[in-house]
Order: structure tokens, then C-alpha cells, then sequence
């Protein structure tokens, strides 16, 4: 597998932490992580370059994880990026409104290195 | 935006305490590797000189509040992410709202019928001990401290009626 760039979108930095560790004990081999507190810190960070693969958060303020996703389909460089929500909203109409909008994955809070391994790795196989 | 009737009436029918106790083991053991369990007959004691708490809105309104010592703060958030976390204060308040909003999520996650019709807030944090806590929540209130370290760690659910 190719090493990936990630691109981590939470607005805890802690949180941003945990999931990039959570990728590497998942088995990612990461070349690059870049982060962002919101998602239009995110669609600003994605405008310097490409990425391989977004981890996103759903409440975050300013612009939060699902209006990201839809922002994100109307970027033509950047709308084919696969997005895997990271967040506390578990709730089956959250699932449903994230996948509709263009999520590809989604993991609840508390998640295990195991859970991001499961949603991330055909992802990122694809990519390969 | 109004509170919804039947989980209100719901949260005196229905004992919610074992959940709540469920959701915070959970967090503890997946996102700090520590099992906990509901510390039996301790009153709430000790300093609070952290306390982070998340809102509820919608389906069903409150606010949960997770209240600990310093040094017991640093160590949840040095199990979180490492211990060179301890000594910078902003991270280690980061992890504790960030445990709190995971609490809030994973306890009405287990709810049956909130689904997408509760929101929860943006964490806040409180450092220090000289202040009085007053919500509006008018309902019930569901306690419990967990005893983490040898330390207590009080998570609280005050609802709206």
C-alpha cells in the first residue's frame, strides 16, 4: 500500500491527534497529515493540494462536517477524495444525511484502532 | 425549539442511571484503556477544579457535566494522547471536553428515539473551583461517580423536565 496524505478535520486538536494515531495503529502509512479545525478551514487547506483521504467531524462551528461534504462535492479537484465521519452523532438519520451528502464511511465516538481499520483500509486500497 | 414530551417522561418512567454508568465505562475503557465502575455509597467529595460540560438540545435538553481534580485531569488526558500531554493545560482541557462530548453522545446514542432529534453542543470547559453551577434544567438529575486512579471522577445529567 502506497503511503497516503490525510487531511483530519475536527475542531478539538486532541481529537485531531487521536484519530491520526488511530490511522497509523490501524496500519496507514502516512506521508503526510494536515489538519483543519472546521470545514471551511478544510476547503482552505485543500485548495494548497491534494489529499489521499478526509477524516471528518460532524459539530464543529463556522462550517460543520456535513455541509463540508456537500461543499466538497461542487470542488471538481477534490470532490473524488474519500470522507469518513469521525463523531459523537450516531444516530442512523446522521449516517443517512452523511452518506447522502457524499461520505464514503462512518465511525462512531468512542471508536477502537480496529473500527478505522475496518472503514478506512478499502478505501485506501482503492486508492492503490 | 421544544422539548419533546415522551422522552421527558420518559427520563422519570425509565431508569437511565445504568446507561449513563454504561456510557462512561465505555469511553473510559475504548478511548483511555481504563475499565471503571460506579464508585458504591461515595457522595460527591473532593476538589473540582476541572469541570467540562456538553448541551443537549432538542428530543431531549440538559446538560452533562464531568467534574474532576487537576492532577486526575491531567492523567485522563495523558491516557488520551501521551504523558508530555500533562503539562500543557489548553490539551489537557481539550481532552477532558472532548471525553465529556463522547460521554453525551455515546449515552443518547443508546437511547431509543432520539434519533437525530438531540444535539449536542460544542464542548466548555471550566478551570477553577470559585463558581456556582445553575442550569435552568428543571428535571431530573442523574449522577454518578466513577472511581478512576483512586479518584473520583463525578459525571452529572441534569434534563429539562
Amino acid at each position: 500500500m502506497d503511503k497516503i496524505r490525510a487531511l483530519i478535520v475536527d475542531d478539538s486538536s486532541v481529537m485531531r491527534k487521536i484519530v491520526e494515531r488511530s490511522l497509523r495503529q490501524a496500519g496507514l502509512e502516512l506521508e503526510k497529515v494536515v489538519e483543519a479545525g472546521n470545514g471551511a478551514e478544510a476547503l482552505a487547506v485543500l485548495g494548497k493540494g491534494p489529499v489521499d483521504l478526509i477524516l471528518c467531524d460532524i459539530n464543529m462551528p463556522i462550517m460543520d462536517g456535513l455541509e463540508f461534504v456537500r461543499a466538497l462535492q461542487t470542488v471538481e479537484e477534490a470532490k473524488a477524495t474519500p470522507v469518513v465521519m469521525i463523531t459523537t452523532e450516531g444516530s442512523e438519520t446522521h449516517v443517512v444525511q452523511a452518506l447522502s451528502a457524499g461520505a464514503r464511511g462512518y465511525i462512531r465516538k468512542p471508536f477502537t484502532p480496529e473500527q478505522v481499520r475496518e472503514h478506512v483500509l478499502p478505501l485506501v486500497r482503492k486508492l492503490s | 425549539m421544544t422539548t419533546d414530551t415522551s422522552l421527558a417522561v420518559r427520563s422519570h418512567e425509565e431508569n437511565w442511571l445504568p446507561i449513563l454508568e454504561l456510557a462512561v465505562e465505555e469511553v473510559f475503557e475504548i478511548m483511555l484503556g481504563h475499565r471503571v465502575k460506579p464508585a458504591e455509597g461515595l457522595q460527591k467529595v473532593g476538589s473540582t477544579e476541572f469541570t467540562a460540560m456538553v448541551g443537549l438540545a432538542g428530543a431531549l435538553c440538559g446538560i452533562l457535566t464531568l467534574c474532576c481534580d487537576r492532577k486526575t485531569a491531567r492523567q485522563l488526558a495523558s491516557c488520551m494522547l501521551g504523558p508530555e500531554i500533562a503539562d500543557c493545560e489548553d490539551q489537557v482541557s481539550d481532552a477532558l471536553g472532548e471525553i465529556c462530548n463522547m460521554i453525551a453522545g455515546n449515552f443518547k446514542n443508546k437511547l431509543a428515539g432520539t434519533d437525530g432529534r438531540c444535539m449536542l453542543s460544542v464542548p466548555t470547559v471550566i478551570k477553577g473551583e470559585e463558581y456556582i453551577f445553575y442550569s435552568l434544567a428543571d428535571g431530573d438529575c442523574l449522577e454518578t461517580i466513577m472511581l478512576f486512579e483512586q479518584a473520583p471522577v463525578t459525571v452529572s445529567l441534569q434534563l429539562h423536565s
